[in-house]
């Protein structure tokens, strides 16, 4: 009997199959499919440049100065890296470039003077169930969870942006914001449990009331 | 038996975001895991920091403006225009550039050694001059002759070789016995030189 080849339908195998293809493409000159290329990670790209400058017109600006440096760099990729991490770093660099130009040495200089000394300690401990992700639907939540992010200081706001949001690993993280592996976990830390804190005053103030929660608990 | 540390709350918080990135070893992990267990508070934050990375890595969270993506798409093609057209002139400047580099470059090294090997500087080159002609120079003198031509009568030490190798030496011809094969010569024939000498053939003097 003659041998069957099972063929696996795998849809993330498929997606990057195609994104390397495309690649290969743009690389050989085909510089009109790049944004076909790059769609997948524009809004990544957008959030990188936001957590970093905290403008939008600025990160919009940034995120497309980044896709063009990418586009003009494109034969300089090689596969060994995900291209979305490479997006990524090209976005970082840019987005601190453009701050680092645009802010006076002073102001680097008092940003810089907030280190990461001294322990956070929790300050909720409220029974918890878990968020549904049903709960991202809801544009209300959306826009507190990114109030909660932005009120956080730069320097947490920018790694727990990179490792939890972008998914780059910690590595990667040191790597595209320029920091030792040791800061990037001091401040992942730091930046989980503060806003796991501003997230459970949320619940105080009733984001996520129309939840299904057992009466009596909070989400944390 | 597994022997377990203890650890106390304010460790587990600090070890917390490396405990959920499995970042950490095993006998700390058996550790935290067992003080989960037991502590309330600390399974708070566990489980509260858990969700925050969950909801915060949820591809809807990241939003961009409205009109980000067409905007993007239209500034990519307007680079990509600009790219090819750079590319375009590339494609032809490099090769230009770089011929006109080499030119330079050849043109520069031909007068370097022009510069270098001519020692009079109201001597010709003599290119045309033929390079196995032979001809003599003396040792006190920076001009080369045809056998017989009058300007060497009366010099010391004469040698022969080809023309060639006295251009190499930093010999220049003779304006006289060499005026054939100069651009110009800068005396009228001299009747004491035997031009008939000058203008035979290399093969015929040997």
């Amino acid at each position: 009997m003659a041998e069957r080849k099972v063929v696996l339908n795998n849809p993330e195998s498929a997606a990057s199959t195609r994104e390397q293809a495309l690649i290969e493409q743009v690389q050989r000159g085909q510089n009109d499919l790049f944004y076909e290329l790059v769609r997948p990670y524009e809004r990544r790209v957008y959030a990188a440049a936001l957590a970093i400058l905290r403008n939008e017109s600025d990160a919009e600006d940034v995120a497309q100065e980044a896709m063009l440096k990418a586009l003009a760099n494109i034969r300089q990729f090689r596969a060994e890296a995900r291209f979305s991490t490479w997006l990524i770093q090209i976005t970082v660099n840019e987005a601190l470039m453009r701050r680092r130009r645009e802010r006076t040495a002073m102001m680097q200089a008092i940003d810089d003077r907030r280190d990461d000394e001294g322990e956070y300690t929790p300050r909720d401990f409220a029974d918890w169930r878990e968020i549904p992700s049903e709960a991202l639907e809801r544009k209300e939540v959306r826009q507190k969870l990114a109030e909660a992010l932005a009120s956080l200081d730069q320097k947490y706001r920018e790694v727990f942006v990179m490792r939890d949001m972008e998914q780059l690993n910690i590595q990667e993280t040191a790597e595209a914001l320029g920091i030792s592996v040791a800061s990037v976990k001091t401040r992942l830390l730091r930046a989980r449990l503060m806003l796991r804190d501003l997230l459970a005053g949320g619940w105080e103030q009733g984001w996520f009331s129309r939840l299904p929660f057992e009466k009596g608990t909070k989400p944390w | 038996m597994v022997n377990l540390r203890a650890v106390n709350c304010e460790q587990v918080w600090r070890e917390i975001s490396n405990y959920l990135e499995g970042d950490m070893d095993a006998g700390l992990r058996a550790a935290i895991d067992e003080h989960f267990r037991t502590c309330q508070r600390c399974a708070s934050v566990l489980a509260g920091t858990r969700n925050v990375i969950r909801l915060y890595s949820d591809e809807r969270m990241l939003e961009a403006p409205a009109g980000f993506g067409p905007r993007l798409e239209k500034r990519l093609a307007q680079g990509a225009r600009a790219q090819r057209k750079w590319s375009t002139w590339a494609a032809w400047l490099v090769p230009v550039a770089a011929l006109a580099l080499i030119a330079v470059v050849l043109q520069w090294g031909r007068l370097e050694e022009g510069a270098h090997r001519l020692l009079s500087p109201h001597a010709q080159p003599g290119d045309n001059i033929p390079a196995d002609l032979q001809v003599v120079v003396s040792e006190d003198s920076k001009v080369f002759h045809v056998a017989g031509c009058g300007l060497i009568q009366g010099k010391t030490n004469l040698r022969s070789m080809t023309a060639k190798q006295a251009r190499d030496a930093g010999y220049v011809p003779c304006v006289k016995c060499m005026r054939k094969y100069l651009q110009r010569a800068s005396l009228e024939p001299d009747a004491n030189v035997d031009l008939d000498l000058a203008e035979e053939e290399p093969s015929s003097r040997r």
